[in-house]
């Protein structure tokens, strides 16, 4: 260390590269030759890509209905305003939406509901849960985490199971969606897939259920509480035993909060064997249990069928975005090129030196 | 360790009583021991912890983490704010802890240095600190005095005894220091042990040559006054020993109290961040409140019916209040706008800039065995910015080594070099020097090139051999002889020193004196001549002559002065030798030549008789006396003949008037404050090439009243102002906006003027009501002479720059008397490897050659500079393009504090992803080779007018920052407004959508650093890709199933990682919003690299100032004085040491003994030969007939 003049020995300081700061190095420099190409390329990759972007989009087909039910619109609006004056679990409400397909619905086909001004991100909401509890672990089981409240105990002090603001909102609309192949025919019930709508990882990693007690679900969750907007406990979710618990498909996907106040989130596949190709023509009804209430809070619902492509479901902003971009790319490249053309007129001198 | 106690109340007056510890111990002074360092080791830990919680930056993130433990507020956890917090704080004591510890080492170094002190009548060796007020100590000839020393007794006669002040006020010829006669018998110990006087004397002060006290001893009063006194910091010279009583000691000696306080420094830069961390302080408070209103609105309208799904906290119970909080909450997770890593990564990479500076081996003095020093680490960019340097003069800009260079005997000149060819040979290339070892008595150091002069002595050139003997004569050194033939010459001032050496190195050896007589060895025989008068020395005489009566009973007057008054009183018959001597003093001159011209009188012995008469009676006069000896010695010194001019070089360091031309292009000023007198500063001003004949005028002021001084100033400005007639009078030195204007006026001034102040006008001109008038005569000038000014005063100059022109300053300094100068100044340069260390170590940087500086500002400093700039630049982007995310998605989150990013994210953003590579930018960045800065000093001026990162700049950054956050939010946004994944589940999630954000956010950054940094090392390549890699991996680690079973909720974001990056859709994302975010800012950079080069591309810059650099250069070459004439007699002689010669008063009997001795000893059989042989050329009389060799 050169630092003190006085100790011996260190005072001639090291001809070495990095002392004397005479490091090899590549000193780029924004010149001409590198900045116009670069320019002119990436104007022509984007719109490149933003084309087939916006074709692959333009080519998903999405039909949505607003079911929320507000004064005079839709079919809901009975089971709307039951909602509103009872207070949770409610009471079974159903309605019905019906559509007519000319043309087959290219699929696979996705059925997603979609909220809105349901603010899942807000901070008090995000953090109110306990993944410690949700991963299956006993001891949070019974002591849920304090992040939980208001929702973490009943007022009779029993530990809520799942915990939590989120858990407890848990979206509880279900939908059956019904097919008349020929007018005025039979409908038939179009089989939904609901397996495999949550993460790979969430479902087999992030949510685990507590060890069963003598192979009896109720019982491993025996002292907790169900969370108090839910009309059945927790390991009622579903009578299937690989469905029900903390890894039921629906509380797993509502548990992933979403990052903005309007988002869908999937509710089934329509993968049966005489829908594989899609949706065939013809009319169809959804019935809609009408359990969830939004219009407090100004929500809205949404039904939505979608297909999708290789790059996801509709999405025309990206495609929009980079044709956008690639051609103010190419703008500006042309500006640039005449500056620099002019610019050298005046000098004379080359640009490509040092 | 040495614990010095500081706190007392103030003195009234000091008693001390000589070897009476424990009377002294009453009053408790001070003990001998300094104290530097501010910490040991149980102190460390609280207080530097409270020095660093002093610092805003680190209270307001104390703050933050006490915020963070309230939970309705707490948005993130604690340990995002207590990582980085302990990381800094750390980091910073560790620098502390470093720097203290040398502080110790140089303390203690100090404070164990020995000294003999007289206790209980024995002479003991005391560490300097343990020596106590009312010790006697114990000098030895060359050491330093080890604290105010009442001079008790010497080895002299007389109790004289000779300091070197150099370290105190930058004088360096020696003073003489006289004990009163009553102590000076105090010879031998035992005597001194019976001392017991007391001394009462004023309190401690900074007044160097002020000392009033009275010494009570035995019943009897004796005044002191500072004659009496040996200061700390002077040495011992040419006194074998001396003792003196301590009366001030450590802290309250002179030295000390002239030492100033010391000033924490802080770079302009500082000055600058710490204002814009205000600023954005409040700039984040707005947000704050902006969020906080908006909270309480949307949970007015929304949240309230929201209850359903989330109710309000207990603790809240309306929207007010949630906006309340919410504003609190959105203060923590936004604090990353005012970075915590900012004031650390500053400090890492100071710290390396200044490791930069001791590594340079182009800065390490091989003579010296000195490198460069960065002794603080904070103000390196600074040296970037320098635009005033004030320069002392004495060991800084020379060496304080005098040459006998050249000299002109009866028209003909010597002491040119050439080399084998005939060419006059430049430094480097010189043949050897001329071998002196026919004479034995010569001095081994003293070498001379011109063989010619030799010759013409050996031959008995009549002329040479007067001029010789002239200056073997004409003095007033003393010799000292402890070996036969071991000469030493204590010469007052280091001029007349080299001008007897060189009499002694040509055969005319001086070898002793005794009050009446001097003996001189002329070529090798012994010839004594009888001393009548000495014609001492002033400064209005400036001259000095001598009368001898040589062996042959003729009386002569031999004289030598400055050429200005000499040559009006030579015999006219020397008109013509008087012209070619003349043309000889010209070229001397204009070699920067300190020149001498030598004349002698014959005198008959009738005229003296009765002239001395008359001397008599006017040295007896009781009233004008001065002026009658004057008047005296004008007579005789008339109608002398000419003999020749000497030229002595006052040997400047290497490379000074390269250096300040260099840093004159750069557009650096250089102001020279020096203790010495004016002639010698002129001079060397000269040699060095601040002033040049090409000058239109020098102004000299050196008036005595404020009327007079004020009167020279405004003459000196309406010169100025007459001749280039386009200037008004709007120099403006308020804003410092104005500073470049200002320049342009100053270049507007047709012709270059120079300014030469003396210290008692300066006294005047620093006043309040001149002060400014002063300034703006200065800075009109292209260079600026103080001389003969105070260590005080020196530090008023710098201050009074520093107060009005804005302008970053730099002192430069060897001595003790530029300690409180280079404190005050913003950069403190002290010159390293000289004997004292006081500057050093009040110094900011140190080296030994005044040379390194042009290295030192040009290149460190410069590059230091843009690395800071850039780091700022691309800090500030960096941590708003990072924080403002949150301000944007606060819209969409019903402004509930939510953060963008994961929180391990946050915590590492600052202090893993992305710092390294920014650092690295900022330790080793370079836009243009190091000789490029030097080839074209041009390259300086961005820094001197801070354009690189001011607040502009800042506010550039800071929009470029917000831009980049506005995309990074709504980019993700409008694609994952209603994107589905590939297979079709749910994209836009919270914790995808976190990480697509994050990860374009590390990529664009890296990309601008990329994009920001101009010299890729290896070590760039390894941070820049490293970062990102490290970002990745702890993104995957931090996602993995491993770590979420072992704390589920820390690691919620399990999986996330391999799900979302799998997603084309976030990878299309995050790649349009790095090329969207960078691609204006490389059309921009394009641009402005075309359309505005010279601001940005200092390389294309560099071309275009090469060709007019080349022409400037030449310029600069040919730059020669000519036709003006100066002289330097020895000016730093004194007046008064041909009296005390004349009175024998400090010559000590074994002197006089000896000097009989010498004369008629005869050495070696050579020289026996020697004076056989030139014995007959040896008569000063007969040589006219002699014809000149040659």
């Amino acid at each position: 260390m050169a630092w003190s003049a006085t100790s011996p020995g260190a005072n001639q300081p090291d001809n070495t590269a990095f002392t004397q700061q005479r490091l090899p190095a590549w000193q780029p420099l924004l010149s001409a030759g590198i900045t116009l190409p670069l320019f002119f390329c990436v104007g022509l990759a984007f719109i490149g890509l933003g084309l087939g972007l916006y074709y692959s989009s333009n080519g998903i087909k999405e039909i949505e209905y607003d079911y929320t039910g507000e004064p005079g619109i839709g079919n809901c609006t009975a089971c709307a305003r039951v909602g509103e004056r009872v207070a949770p679990p409610h009471p079974n409400c159903t309605c019905q939406w019906c559509f007519s397909l000319p043309e087959l619905f290219q699929g696979p086909v996705f059925l997603y509901y979609e909220l809105s001004n349901f603010y899942q991100n807000n901070r008090r909401y995000v953090v109110s849960r306990d993944d410690e509890q949700l991963s299956g672990l006993a001891s949070a089981l019974r002591h849920p985490a304090n992040e939980c409240a208001p929702y973490q105990r009943t007022p009779t002090g029993l530990p809520i199971a799942p915990c939590g603001a989120i858990a407890n909102s848990l979206f509880n609309d279900s939908f059956k969606l019904l097919y008349q192949r020929q007018p005025n025919g039979p409908y038939d019930e179009v089989p939904l897939d609901r397996t495999g709508i949550a993460w790979w990882t969430d479902y087999h990693v992030k949510f685990h259920n507590p060890a069963p007690i003598n192979g009896s679900l109720k019982l491993a969750f025996h002292g907790t509480a169900k969370p108090p907007n839910w009309p059945r406990p927790v390991y009622d979710l579903s009578p299937d035993p690989n469905n029900t618990g903390f890894v039921n498909q629906d509380f797993v996907v509502w548990m992933r909060t979403a990052a903005l106040p309007t988002f869908r989130k999937l509710y089934a596949r329509i993968r049966h064997v005489n829908y594989s190709a899609g949706l065939p023509r013809g009319t169809y009804c959804v019935n809609i249990t009408y359990n969830y209430p939004v219009l407090a809070f100004g929500g809205q619902k949404r039904i939505i069928f979608s297909s999708i492509s290789w790059m996801g479901g509709k999405n025309p902003f990206l495609g929009i975005a980079y044709l956008t971009f690639g051609s103010l790319c190419i703008i500006t490249g042309f500006v640039m090129l005449i500056v620099y053309i002019r610019y050298q007129d005046e000098n004379g001198d080359g640009d490509e030196d040092e | 360790m040495a614990l010095c106690t500081k706190k007392r109340p103030p003195e009234e007056e000091r008693r001390a009583r000589a070897n009476d510890r424990e009377y002294n111990e009453k009053f408790q002074y001070a003990s001998n021991c300094i104290k530097t360092s501010k910490y040991n080791i149980v102190t460390f830990l609280p207080v530097n912890l409270f020095e660093q919680f002093q610092e805003v930056a680190n209270t307001y993130f104390l703050f933050l983490l006490i915020l963070q433990l309230i939970p309705q507020i707490s948005s993130l956890s604690w340990f995002t704010t207590i990582v980085p917090l302990v990381l800094v704080l750390t980091i910073t004591a560790v620098k502390d802890a470093t720097d203290d510890y040398f502080r110790h080492k140089s303390d203690n170094q100090v404070n164990n240095r020995q000294s003999q002190v007289l206790i209980s009548g024995i002479l003991q060796q005391e560490q300097w600190m343990n020596v106590r007020v009312g010790d006697i100590i114990k000098l030895e000839n060359n050491q330093f005095v080890a604290a105010d020393l009442l001079l008790l007794s010497s080895s002299e006669p007389h109790g004289l005894c000779y300091i070197e002040t150099a370290e105190l006020d930058g004088e360096t010829n020696m003073k003489v220091r006289q004990a009163i006669p009553v102590t000076s018998e105090l010879g031998d110990i035992n005597k001194l042990a019976k001392f017991d006087g007391e001394v009462i004397c004023e309190p401690p002060n900074n007044k160097l040559d002020k000392f009033s006290g009275t010494l009570y001893w035995k019943e009897n009063k004796f005044p002191l006054s500072n004659q009496n006194m040996l200061l700390r910091g002077c040495v011992l010279r040419n006194t074998e020993w001396c003792f003196g009583l301590v009366i001030f000691a450590g802290p309250d000696t002179k030295l000390m109290q002239n030492s100033g306080r010391t000033k924490f420094k802080r770079t302009s830069i500082d000055r600058l961040m710490n204002t814009l961390v205000l600023w954005i302080f409040g700039f984040l408070v707005c947000m704050g409140v902006i969020l906080a209103i908006g909270n309480a609105i949307w949970e007015y309208e929304v949240g309230v019916r929201f209850q359903v799904y989330l109710p309000w906290d207990e603790a809240v119970d309306s929207a007010f209040f949630s906006g309340f909080l919410s504003f609190w909450s959105y203060i923590i997770i936004l604090n990353t706008v005012v970075p915590i890593s900012l004031y650390v990564s500053v400090e890492v990479i100071r710290l390396g800039h200044s490791y930069f500076i001791n590594w340079d081996k182009k800065m390490y003095c091989m003579k010296k065995r000195t490198p460069a020093e960065a002794r603080t680490t904070t103000l390196n960019e600074e040296l970037g910015q320098v635009e005033y340097i004030f320069s002392d003069k004495t060991g800084t800009l020379t060496q304080n080594i005098m040459i006998f260079n050249k000299c002109s005997i009866y028209g003909r000149s010597y002491g040119d070099v050439f080399d084998v060819l005939g060419h006059k040979a430049e430094l480097g290339e010189r043949p050897e020097p001329i071998d002196f070892s026919f004479n034995p008595l010569a001095d081994k150091k003293f070498l001379f090139w011109d063989p010619s002069l030799l010759e013409a002595v050996k031959v008995g050139d009549p002329h040479t051999h007067e001029f010789f003997r002239l200056l073997s004569l004409c003095h007033t050194v003393m010799s000292e002889e402890k070996n036969e033939g071991e000469l030493y010459y204590k010469a007052q001032s280091p001029d007349e020193g080299a001008l007897v050496t060189a009499a002694r190195n040509f055969g005319f050896v001086f070898r002793s004196r005794t009050p009446k007589t001097i003996t001189v060895h002329e070529m090798g025989k012994a010839i004594t001549y009888q001393l009548l008068a000495i014609l001492d020395f002033n400064n209005i005489r400036k001259r000095m002559s001598v009368i001898v009566r040589n062996s042959e009973g003729k009386i002569r007057l031999y004289c030598k002065g400055a050429d200005t008054i000499l040559l009006e009183r030579l015999h006219p018959s020397n008109h013509e030798l008087l012209n070619t001597t003349t043309d000889h003093l010209n070229e001397y001159a204009g070699d920067g030549l300190r020149t001498l011209v030598l004349a002698y009188k014959d005198l008959e012995e009738d005229y003296y008789e009765e002239w001395a008469e008359r001397r008599l009676r006017a040295s007896l006069a009781q009233d004008s006396r001065e002026d009658r000896l004057a008047s005296v010695y004008d007579e005789v010194e008339n109608d002398m003949m000419l003999l020749g001019a000497t030229a002595i070089e006052d040997k400047l360091q290497q490379g000074v008037p390269e250096t300040i031309a260099l840093l004159t292009l750069a557009n650096i000023k250089i102001w020279v404050l020096t203790g010495d007198k004016q002639e010698t500063a002129v001079n060397i001003g000269y040699s060095c090439k601040m002033l040049t004949d090409d000058m239109t005028e020098v102004f000299i002021v050196t008036g005595h009243t404020v009327l007079e001084v004020r009167e020279e100033l405004r003459k000196a400005r309406e010169k100025m102002m007459e001749s280039s007639r386009t200037v008004g009078n709007g120099f403006s030195y308020q804003e410092k906006l104005s500073s470049s204007k200002l320049t342009s006026v100053l270049e507007a001034i047709a012709g270059e003027y120079a300014l030469v102040i003396n210290g008692h006008s300066l006294a005047h001109a620093l006043e309040a009501d001149m002060e400014l008038e002063f300034l703006e005569t200065a800075c009109a000038c292209k260079a600026v002479i103080c001389c003969r000014v105070t260590p005080l005063q020196k530090a008023q100059v710098v201050e009074l720059v520093k107060k009005y022109k804005k302008a970053v300053t730099l002192a430069i300094g060897d001595g003790a008397n530029d300690v409180s100068m280079i404190k005050t100044a913003h950069i403190g340069v002290g010159i390293s490897g000289q004997e004292g260390i006081q500057a050093v170590l009040a110094s900011d940087y140190s080296f030994s050659q005044f040379k390194f500086l042009q290295r030192l500002l040009l290149v460190h400093g410069r590059w230091s500079y843009l690395r800071m700039c850039k780091f700022l630049c691309y800090f500030f982007y960096k941590n708003f393009a990072f924080t403002m995310v949150h301000f944007w998605f606060g819209f969409f989150c019903g402004f509930s504090a939510q953060t963008v990013y994961d929180q391990y994210f946050i915590t590492l953003y600052n202090i893993v992803y992305t710092s390294l590579p920014v650092l690295a930018m900022g330790v080793f960045d370079q836009d243009v080779p190091e000789q490029r800065s030097m080839e074209y000093p041009k390259l300086y001026e961005p820094g001197q007018l801070n354009l690189l990162f001011n607040k502009r700049e800042f506010f550039i950054c800071i929009a470029q920052g917000i831009y980049t956050s506005v995309l990074m939010f709504f980019i993700p946004y409008g694609v994952f407004a209603e994107a589905t994944r590939d297979d079709g589940t749910q994209l836009a999630d919270y914790q995808s959508f976190a990480v697509t954000v994050a990860t374009s956010l590390v990529i664009v950054v890296s990309v601008q650093i990329g994009l920001d940094t101009g010299y890729w090392t290896a070590i760039n390549h390894f941070f820049i890709w490293g970062s990102l890699a490290v970002y990745f991996a702890i993104l995957f680690a931090m996602h993995s199933k491993g770590l979420f079973e072992m704390f589920p909720n820390q690691f919620r974001f399990v999986g996330n990682a391999q799900n979302t990056l799998a997603q084309p859709t976030v990878w299309f994302t995050i790649v349009l919003t790095t090329v969207v975010c960078i691609m204006p800012v490389v059309a921009f950079r394009f641009l402005k690299l075309d359309l505005k080069p010279e601001l940005s591309d200092t390389v294309r810059y560099t071309q275009l100032v090469r060709k007019k650099q080349k022409a400037q250069h030449r310029c600069m070459r040919r730059v020669g004085r000519t036709g003006s004439r100066r002289s330097g007699y020895a000016f730093s002689h004194q007046e008064g040491f041909g009296e005390l010669i004349m009175s024998g008063k400090n010559m000590r009997l074994s002197s006089l003994a000896l000097s009989s001795f010498t004369t008629r000893s005869s050495s070696s059989w050579i020289e026996t030969l020697r004076r056989k042989k030139s014995d007959s050329a040896s008569s000063p009389s007969g040589g006219a007939d002699k014809p000149l060799k040659g």
